[in-house]
């Protein structure tokens, strides 16, 4: 589903050059679950960012469900991520004026779906992460887990090929973790493929593969025994 | 072009528009002043253009007057600062030397250079008023309004000399009591008793029209005052389509030939063109128009360049919000006709509540105006070319100054958007 080959990214920084990637060789196949973890400046983030193609490498190549990723424009890129990717943010970016179903609607509005089918599917995924019944609430009236929650709907009502999350439990508490982690288990389990990005060893070890980045390079690649996350709820 | 008519863009702007309600009607109300200001003085100098206009229709456009003074050129042996006199032969004079010359009426008057006016009295009641001897074609020249149940002076009076007069309003309310008739009552002027035929709205359309005066038949005035041939002045006026400046210039060279006045002698005639004043007055007004035009769409622009002040700053506040919209798969395109199509919007409503606005405000202006006559304000309206053109130029300055907020939203990289907290 996703693969990467010798993936270079550094960023500018005046006369400095900081070199973030340095060479990131990895394979996804489709229904995986993988974490991607290392501290902070490891390079993850902007790894995930390549992957989202709200970045583009300097060197390397990137496939995406048999799809090369090459010579994007923001045009190109946007119609992309619209057809292959969701995203799941930390800080959940709903917009803010919208209600849940909206909010779920949007990407299926850029994709150029008809309203009342627009909205049809996106109760249908609001009802898959159990908030069928906040379906007009804005954002400002739902709790830390349930903007997670509307925002996972929003990252799957695409039906995208790829689900990206960049620290998705990272502003919520322990227990709200494990439920939206719950989630995406059983979003998983239904066969989509999905990445995380942690710092959270037991966020981590709910996935069923964990990519270990340290100073630009994969350090460590390993499957583990997925912890469900069910039995901490 | 689908893009525009798609519901669902509409939903996407007005979800934004409504997010911020109170800037949204402060933006508004910027284009909202605009353009109510343009639709208002553009209007206003319309009004004053007809009321202009209408001010002037009692006078034919293209009419003149001609009196003699004295030469400065001394000529055929008479000497410089000869005091020259109008006889009434020459009416016929000019108008046969002069095809452009429509009418010509003689005018003799006193009371107003520097002689002494007529006294008038009627029983205990007197009082001192200017007497003029008119033609009835002078009614062609400058329109009289006489009130109900009078009359103009007409060819019998001319031809029998009668001794029948017209009065001004001043003059029937200081002979008269109030709510008296005065058609058919007698008044003595100078001592000979006139019969009153009409009471004549005062209309200014000479310096020397008053209120207060008695109008009687040119041949009555003759013998009154003695005054055999002599005229005081000349109205005159050219047909409709000529220009009256070169039948004013024409008149006086006749005037000259006919009275051994030196053809150079600027001085020896004296004239006054209404024509040219009009068209003065019309340029006055043409000015105005044009200057709340320009007033008017500086305003406009500077409505509109508040929404594109607005929507930068709308735009700064809602990066991450297009940082996610463009996540989410909008392109740069989508989110730029967005931008723009919110300021387009935004401008055209302000655009029409302003017209609106301004519509009101004339309608209300003319009502109150209506009645009054000495107010130069008729009928303000604006030209539907102009409203459109106002509205053309709002979409399109809407148009430009939204392109400068949507080329910022999508300069920003998406990543940069959402990397904003």
């Amino acid at each position: 589903m996703i693969e990467i080959k010798d993936l270079h990214k550094s960023y500018k920084m005046g006369s400095n050059s900081l070199h973030v990637l340095k060479g990131i060789n990895f394979k996804a196949e489709e229904g995986e679950l993988v974490a991607i973890m290392g501290s902070s400046g490891s390079g993850k983030s902007t790894l995930l960012n390549i992957l989202g193609m709200l970045d583009v490498a300097d060197e390397g190549e990137y496939i995406l469900d048999g799809v090369p990723i090459k010579d994007l424009n923001e045009t190109k890129a946007a119609n992309y991520r619209n057809k292959f990717l969701g995203f799941i943010f930390q800080s959940f970016n709903l917009i803010n004026y919208k209600n849940a179903l909206e909010n779920v609607a949007l990407p299926l509005y850029y994709q150029r779906m008809p309203r009342k089918a627009r909205q049809e599917k996106a109760l249908k995924y609001l009802e898959l992460v159990g908030l069928k019944d906040w379906a007009h609430h804005l954002p400002s009236e739902l709790s830390g887990g349930q903007k997670q929650r509307v925002a996972i709907a929003r990252a799957m009502a695409a039906e995208p090929k790829v689900v990206l999350a960049d620290e998705l439990t990272g502003a919520l508490d322990s227990v709200t973790s494990y439920e939206v982690m719950d989630l995406v288990q059983k979003i998983n389990d239904q066969g989509n493929t999905i990445l995380v990005v942690t710092h959270e060893d037991d966020i981590a070890h709910m996935c069923k593969r964990i990519i270990h980045l340290k100073d630009g390079v994969i350090e460590k690649d390993e499957k583990v025994k997925q912890v469900r996350a069910s039995e901490y709820v | 072009m689908k893009f525009i008519f798609d519901r669902n863009t509409w939903q996407e702007i007005f979800g934004s528009i409504r997010k911020n309600k109170t800037r949204t009607i402060i933006t508004v109300i910027g284009v909202l002043w605009g353009i109510f200001i343009y639709i208002a003085l553009s209007g206003a100098a319309k009004g004053m253009d007809n009321g202009f206009e209408k001010a002037f229709e009692t006078v034919a456009k293209n009419s003149m007057f001609a009196w003699a003074q004295r030469t400065s050129i001394p000529h055929e042996g008479f000497k410089t600062g000869r005091q020259l006199q109008l006889k009434v032969a020459d009416a016929s004079v000019i108008k046969n030397r002069i095809p452009e010359v429509q009418n010509i009426a003689p005018l003799n008057v006193r009371g107003v250079f520097g002689d002494t006016p007529a006294t008038t009295g009627r029983g205990l009641k007197s009082g001192t008023y200017t007497v003029w001897g008119y033609y009835p074609v002078y009614s062609k020249i400058t329109a009289k309004k006489i009130f109900d149940k009078g009359r103009f002076i007409n060819e019998d009076d001319i031809k029998q000399a009668r001794k029948v007069c017209v009065i001004g309003e001043r003059t029937l309310q200081e002979l008269y009591d109030k709510d008296e008739e005065a058609v058919g009552t007698f008044i003595k002027v100078d001592n000979v008793y006139f019969q009153v035929v009409g009471v004549h709205k005062f209309t200014p359309t000479t310096p020397f029209d008053a209120d207060g005066d008695i109008w009687i038949p040119f041949t009555t005035y003759k013998k009154l005052y003695n005054t055999g041939e002599n005229v005081s002045f000349f109205a005159i006026a050219a047909y409709d389509d000529v220009d009256v400046i070169e039948v004013e210039e024409n008149v006086l060279k006749v005037l000259r030939s006919t009275h051994r006045v030196h053809p150079e002698d600027e001085r020896a005639f004296g004239s006054v063109n209404l024509g040219e004043i009009f068209g003065r007055v019309m340029g006055f007004a043409n000015g105005i128009t044009f200057l709340s035009l320009v007033v008017g769409l500086a305003t406009i622009l500077a409505g509109v360049i508040g929404i594109g002040n607005i929507l930068l700053i709308s735009v700064k506040e809602r990066t991450k919000e297009l940082g996610v919209r463009r996540a989410l798969g909008a392109t740069p395109r989508e989110v730029r006709s967005q931008i723009i199509l919110e300021s387009v919007f935004l401008t055209m409503i302000a655009g029409i509540v302003g017209i609106i606005l301004g519509a009101g405000v004339l309608s209300i202006i003319n009502t109150l105006t209506k009645d009054n006559d000495n107010f130069p304000f008729t009928n303000p309206t604006l030209p539907i070319p102009y409203v459109i053109g106002a509205l053309l130029i709002m979409v399109i300055l809407g148009t430009l100054i939204g392109l400068i907020p949507a080329q910022r939203a999508v300069s920003i990289k998406p990543i940069d958007a959402l990397r904003e907290e």
